[in-house]
């Protein structure tokens, strides 16, 4: 479990300025929910991930995963960038080993599972490839991997689909929802697309900026499993729809404040 | 780190565009040279005939070969002192920005400083031997290495960083798991810089002082007169920058051949 209690960031830019990234968020997010989160640009989305992931501290309020206050990163939680930051250097089966190298774990060991869940995202028979040879959906595939390896159970994703097209983009959506059917997990998954975010949610978190703050969470009670067909669904539309006028209802109201 | 090299190992050497086309512009233009020389009766002291050049070369090959061994001893130790003081003066630069903005401008002050000019200061202050030699191949070589491997340092991307220190990564398995590996394609431009700038320093230390290598040749050739000899020193020199250039890019292809690889997509 996941509290996030009165949280807040404040950054400092160069020439002083305060930037109020956070202010006062809350939270509380159950073991293997997931969660999406959209917002503008600058919301805090990414920040809210970094403070999860422990990366970095809070000005105030605190995150704590199953109780323990988390004040550095943890072993328990993977992260997936908007870019695959592959290892140029090694094959697609040692990048996805990675994590076990960095943690000092069995990396031999590691090596079924590794090449379990490249399987699992059609990257079998890549495993000695190096990242150059891989299109941009594979290597953001082999990211996956990589954040899975050292089975965490809070899994971070920044906009993980964010560089790739259209249609690799709704295949790896539906991949993630099979990957967290097969090995359930705790998801915070930031993304631009409304229509992704109401798909794999349980409850999206609407955000809006300066200062970054939760608009509103919108539970989403459909059917799983989910494919893309559920947007025809009515509680679909009536939650993508919820979702829209919260982020441009919030945009209008800058427009007429500036 | 996988060292078997890549199947397209010698993609790039296609015989007849690679290979034979700039061996026969090569030869066309020395038999331009040669032709010009007799029909224009041009004085050997002037532009001595590649034919003249390789009989009076090839005349002194014992002594021109000790010459070529005594400089190439100076470029290869040269070359492999600026690698090991530049590698960890760029991991310390690249540590903290107090740091690195306290150090580049020394950086660039030893840079700016003549090293033909300075040569026979270091003779005076370090003897006539082969240290100034060395000090200078050194002073020629290292700098834009520092500024390669920092740069490389320096480029990986944030991302990557946050995911090693999401693995709960120290800054040395930071360093030597993440920064340097990204380094290496950097690193390696460096060298392929600083192997062409160890051959002019090592000259330059033998044209100030020397009793022995290739720029000494050069030197006491030319007071005597004997061009052709001279302009043979200069060949061998330029074997010499090629010869070691290709060892570095081989190195490359084969203990890194994903660095390698990069490279080539990028300039090819
Ligand atoms: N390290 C930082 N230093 C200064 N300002 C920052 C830093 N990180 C983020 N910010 C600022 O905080 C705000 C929220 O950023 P971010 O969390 O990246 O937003 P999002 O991911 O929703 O686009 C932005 O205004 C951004 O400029
Ligand atoms: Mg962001």
């Amino acid at each position: 479990m996941i509290s996030i209690d009165n949280l807040s960031k404040v950054f400092h830019s160069r020439d002083g300025a305060k930037v109020f990234a956070l202010e006062d968020v809350s939270l509380t997010v159950g073991d293997n929910e997931f969660i999406t989160i959209v917002g503008p640009s600058g919301c805090g989305k990414s920040t809210l991930l970094r403070l999860v992931s422990g990366l970095i501290q809070p000005s105030s309020g605190s995150v704590a995963i199953d109780r323990t206050i988390v004040i550095e990163p943890r072993q328990d939680t993977g992260i997936v960038f908007q870019m695959p930051v592959l290892l140029p250097w090694a094959t697609i089966l040692d990048n996805v080993l990675f994590p076990l190298k960095m943690l000092g774990r069995d990396v031999t060991g590691g090596i079924v599972k590794a090449r379990h869940l490249l399987n699992m995202v059609g990257l079998g028979g890549f495993e000695q490839k190096y990242p150059r040879e891989l299109s941009g959906g594979m290597q953001q595939r082999a990211a996956i991997c990589r954040s899975l390896i050292h089975n965490p159970s809070v899994l971070l994703m920044d906009e993980p689909f964010g560089a790739l097209d259209a249609l690799t983009r709704e295949e790896m959506a539906l991949e993630v929802l099979r990957i967290w059917t097969e090995e359930p997990k705790t998801i915070l998954f930031v993304t631009h697309s409304i229509t992704e975010a109401v798909l794999l949610a349980d409850r999206v978190v609407v955000m809006s900026p300066r200062p970054g703050r939760i608009a509103e969470i919108i539970d989403i009670n459909l059917p799983r499993p989910r494919t893309f067909e559920i947007e025809a669904h009515h509680e679909f539309q009536k939650a993508a729809q919820r979702v829209r006028g919260l982020i441009f209802g919030n945009r209008d109201e800058q427009q007429t404040s500036s | 780190m996988s060292s078997k090299p890549p199947a397209n190992f010698w993609r790039r050497t296609n015989m007849g565009q690679d290979v034979l086309l700039p061996i026969s512009v090569f030869l066309g233009l020395l038999v331009i040279w040669e032709a010009a020389v007799q029909l224009f009766n041009i004085p050997v002291y002037l532009l001595p005939a590649p034919t003249v050049i390789w009989t009076e070369t090839v005349a002194i090959a014992s002594t021109i070969g000790n010459h070529t061994l005594a400089t190439l001893g100076t470029v290869v130790v040269g070359f492999f002192i600026s690698f090991a003081i530049s590698l960890p003066l760029a991991v310390f630069m690249t540590s903290s920005p107090l740091i690195s903005s306290a150090i580049y401008p020394l950086l660039v002050l030893t840079q700016s400083i003549p090293k033909v000019a300075l040569a026979p200061i270091l003779v005076v202050m370090l003897g006539a031997n082969e240290l100034p030699r060395l000090v200078i191949t050194f002073l020629v070589a290292f700098f834009p290495l520092v500024i390669a491997i920092a740069v490389g340092l320096l480029a990986v991307p944030d991302e990557l960083i946050e995911l090693g220190r999401s693995l709960k990564a120290s800054k040395f398995q930071e360093l030597y798991r993440i920064r340097l590996p990204y380094a290496v394609p950097f690193i390696f431009s460096g060298l392929k810089v600083a192997i062409a700038l160890a051959v002019v320093g090592a000259v330059v230390g033998e044209f100030v002082n020397a009793d022995k290598g290739l720029g000494y040749m050069i030197i006491t050739a030319t007071a005597f007169f004997k061009v052709p000899v001279a302009f043979g020193a200069l060949i061998l020199l330029s074997i010499m920058g090629v010869v070691l250039f290709q060892v570095v890019v081989i190195i490359e292809r084969i203990f890194f051949p994903w660095s390698a690889a990069n490279q080539e997509n990028t300039i090819a």
